[in-house]
């Protein structure tokens, strides 16, 4: 069961896109990136709100590859594999990743929440290849030695 | 305050201009994703942090206060992401161009740069040993022609002022009170401007199609889902000058009579949409977007929508179907979307580069734009060139231009010395252009006979490090992933052409393959419902043509002559440097290497899995990679 307050704040959410069903995506949006995850019970709540079936908005949010029905870490690492990253060796960016923080293909979070790794086919920044995305800071020139840093930091942080 | 008519722009414009020129020097910071990524914030803080604390300098001011007046502004992408961050010091009589600005340089620039006149040599941008102190000098720029990035980099991108003070929005009083609708899509048509997002279908004819409708509620949408992965030209215009871009869509609503306009931006992008956000809101604020604009009694409205991770709504009907809050997914056309596009009612769909494009033209005029670029592709196209280039970064060149041009004089030829092997364009809906291609004037038609399209302007160049098959794999993963999988010829087609050529990477394919290949690529092409389908398999069909001995290769020698293929890989033991201390053997998972202590060992390349550990591990470095 999730608390009463997720439901006030997805009715927040939904009284300012007003209720229709073409609100369904930028909806969907706001509450993911307030909980880092899409969760499946909101959703439901949503579609009734805007007048949707559910089947629908289970279908939408499956499409997009962006909507998750699984919590996320703190931190979602995007890893660029775009043309220029890929060409300019991302692969090693990733697999530092992976090998750090002790995930692979299957599984994209580590344990304790902190971190998600995923791919994502271009950051916009192909100038600074090989590029990744911290949440909205992309961070440029990766090599697997600036990997280790980077989660330094990131583990550093307390808040 | 309220814009309620053309005097009240004026006066804006007069009173921005002139607290423009009252500016003794301008700390221009590059606020583009690149120059961010590299840390420009922490640049753009220092500085305001330095000139406030500085005696005789004033940041804020008042017109006649005695202060040395110092404004420190972001910028849209600078061009040279490269050399990042990227600084300008504008003064009256000259900009001098910093580039891999830090933090503890500021002090000294502050002092010697912007309190007196002194350069700081180290700091300017050097190519072939030769240093340039203004950013129009630097090659990289002075042989560009940037129409759709005049402003980016030179102002504040965040600034509707300054957008007002550099001539903004003149093109839409011109229309307002000079033009009849009728017009704006004459003079349009006029142009030849074709649009910019891949396909190149004339702009006018769109507008004028979308005119002629007898449903009256009509929109205009802007594509910035620019998806291809390797292009960030229309990111890179959203972020630098949003108001550029929403003024040529308020233009075209106005041609086709539309009262809302929508920019769908892709998610990759949170800066384009916080500064369109940004936008939006100080035109709404002094009425230049909503109700009865400057008291024309024209009403528009603008929207944003972002994208959530879908490629296939970078196609018309997909992304209408997202904004509409559906999967996005292409339908069958006709009717197409100037008859019944979003909400099934008449819409211009353009993408950024396209608008971006329009106010220039309305003010200038038909004839101007068509005095530049090609006489079937008018006017100038931006590109994103990256790859094993020297200078990577954002480009704009009049139509026509070869790739020579492109590659060599303002990408400085290759990097690390490296030899060009060729040029993939248009990303994974795009081919490759090699050597001979090299002097083909880049424009929609000419590209298209050697098998590519111009697309959107992705631009990756590869050396000889780079694996044609590899490549191909690549953009197939793509499509094949990003495949909505609506109609079975993109859906399967695309899978059985990856697993073709991952088996072929992975040393384990035959010659027949390559017809399979060949063929299941012209099914797709001929049988796919949307653009995208159709243009996934060219860059299979394009690198099969030219590089069809690199596949063979592949295929028969299992070899692949950049070593980029690990599983084609071949490991041996140099029986001269190898002692013979069984550490290889010991480390290998597989059992593969085998031999008697203090004698060379050898290693079966048949269970060898090419893990390389017993490579990492050798002493005495004997163990050698054949490819």
């Amino acid at each position: 069961m999730l608390d009463q307050s997720f439901y006030q704040k997805t009715d927040e959410i939904i009284e300012y896109y007003s209720p229709q069903a073409s609100s369904l995506i930028p909806i969907m949006q706001d509450i993911q990136a307030e909980y880092r995850y899409l969760p499946g019970e909101l959703l439901t709540y949503v579609a009734n709100k805007i007048g949707i079936t559910e089947a629908k908005a289970f279908s939408v949010a499956t499409f997009y590859e962006n909507f998750s029905f699984e919590a996320k870490g703190k931190y979602i690492i995007k890893v660029c594999d775009g043309t220029a990253c890929h060409v300019r060796k991302s692969t090693p960016v990733l697999e530092a990743l992976y090998k750090e923080l002790g995930l692979n293909k299957k599984k994209h979070t580590t344990d304790d929440m902190k971190f998600t790794v995923e791919t994502v086919s271009c950051l916009g920044a192909c100038g600074l290849a090989p590029t990744l995305m911290v949440n909205e800071d992309v961070h440029a020139a990766m090599t697997p030695e600036k990997v280790v840093t980077l989660l330094e930091e990131l583990r550093g942080d307390t808040v | 305050m309220m814009i309620q008519n053309k005097e009240d722009l004026l006066k804006i414009r007069e009173a921005a201009a002139s607290q423009l020129a009252s500016y003794d020097c301008r700390i221009l910071v590059c606020s583009g994703t690149g120059c961010i990524a590299t840390g420009s914030q922490k640049i753009y803080e220092k500085f305001v942090e330095i000139a406030k604390d500085a005696p005789g300098v004033s940041i804020t001011f008042e017109a006649h206060d005695e202060n040395t007046h110092v404004g420190i502004k972001k910028t849209g992408c600078q061009g040279v992401c490269e050399l990042g961050p990227l600084v300008r010091i504008q003064k009256s009589d000259q900009v001098v161009q910093y580039t891999k600005v830090q933090a503890h340089q500021c002090q000294e620039i502050f002092e010697k740069s912007v309190q007196n006149d002194e350069v700081i040599d180290e700091l300017l941008y050097r190519q072939n040993g030769k240093a340039y102190l203004s950013p129009d000098e630097i090659p990289f720029i002075a042989k560009q022609t940037r129409i759709v990035l005049e402003n980016c980099g030179k102002s504040d991108a965040e600034s509707i002022e300054e957008y007002i003070a550099g001539g903004g929005f003149s093109a839409l009083m011109k229309v307002l009170f000079e033009m009849k609708p009728e017009e704006v899509v004459e003079e349009i048509d006029q142009s030849g401007l074709r649009g910019r997002g891949g396909g190149g279908f004339p702009a006018g004819r769109k507008w004028k199609q979308v005119a002629r409708q007898e449903e009256k509620v009509r929109y205009v949408v802007c594509n910035g889902d620019e998806g291809d992965p390797g292009a960030f030209m229309d990111g890179s215009t959203m972020e630098g000058d949003p108001y550029k871009l929403i003024e040529g869509i308020m233009i075209a609503g106005y041609a086709v009579s539309s009262k809302d306009g929508y920019i769908y931006v892709r998610a990759e992008y949170p800066m384009s949409v916080s500064r369109l956000r940004g936008a939006i809101r100080e035109m709404e604020k002094r009425g230049l977007l909503g109700e009865n604009i400057m008291g024309t009694g024209f009403t528009f409205h603008m929207h944003i929508n972002r994208g959530a991770g879908a490629f296939v709504c970078g196609e018309g009907s997909a992304l209408t179907a997202s904004i509409e809050g559906n999967r996005g997914m292409p339908r069958v056309k006709p009717p197409r979307t100037v008859e019944k596009g979003l909400w099934e009612k008449p819409t211009v769909l353009n993408n950024v580069e396209t608008f971006a494009n329009v106010p220039k033209i309305i003010l200038q005029g038909a004839s101007w734009y068509r005095s530049i670029g090609t006489e079937k592709s008018p006017g100038t196209k931006t590109f994103s060139l990256t790859g094993s280039i020297q200078n990577t970064g954002l480009i704009e060149v009049p139509m026509g231009t070869t790739l020579r041009e492109i590659i060599f004089d303002i990408g400085g030829g290759l990097k690390d010395g490296g030899s060009f092997k060729a040029v993939q364009i248009g990303g994974p809906s795009g081919g490759c252009l090699i050597e001979e291609h090299l002097d083909v004037p880049l424009d929609f038609d000419s590209v298209k006979k050697y098998g590519s399209i111009i697309g959107s302007g992705g631009l990756v160049v590869m050396d000889e490090d780079t694996c044609m098959v590899e490549v191909a794999r690549f953009f197939m993963s793509f499509t094949q992933r990003e495949s909505c999988g609506k109609c079975v010829p993109c859906r399967e087609g695309t899978k059985r052409m990856l697993e073709i050529l991952e088996r072929i990477v992975n040393g384990k394919g035959e010659l027949k393959d390559l017809d399979e290949l060949e063929e299941l690529a012209h099914m797709v092409k001929n049988m796919a419902l949307c653009g995208l389908g159709k243009s996934a398999p060219l860059p299979v069909l394009s690198t099969l043509k030219i590089f069809r001995d690199e596949y063979e290769e592949h295929i028969v020698d299992k070899k692949c002559r950049a070593d980029v293929c690990t599983s084609l890989r071949r490991y041996v033991i140099d029986p001269k440097l190898c002692k013979g201390c069984s550490k290889c053997a010991k480390n290998c998972p597989t059992g593969a290497i085998t031999g008697k202590l203090k004698e060379a060992y050898i290693i079966d390349t048949e269970h060898c899995i090419r893990c390389d550990a017993c490579r990492e591990n050798c002493p005495f470095d004997a163990i050698l990679i054949e490819s």
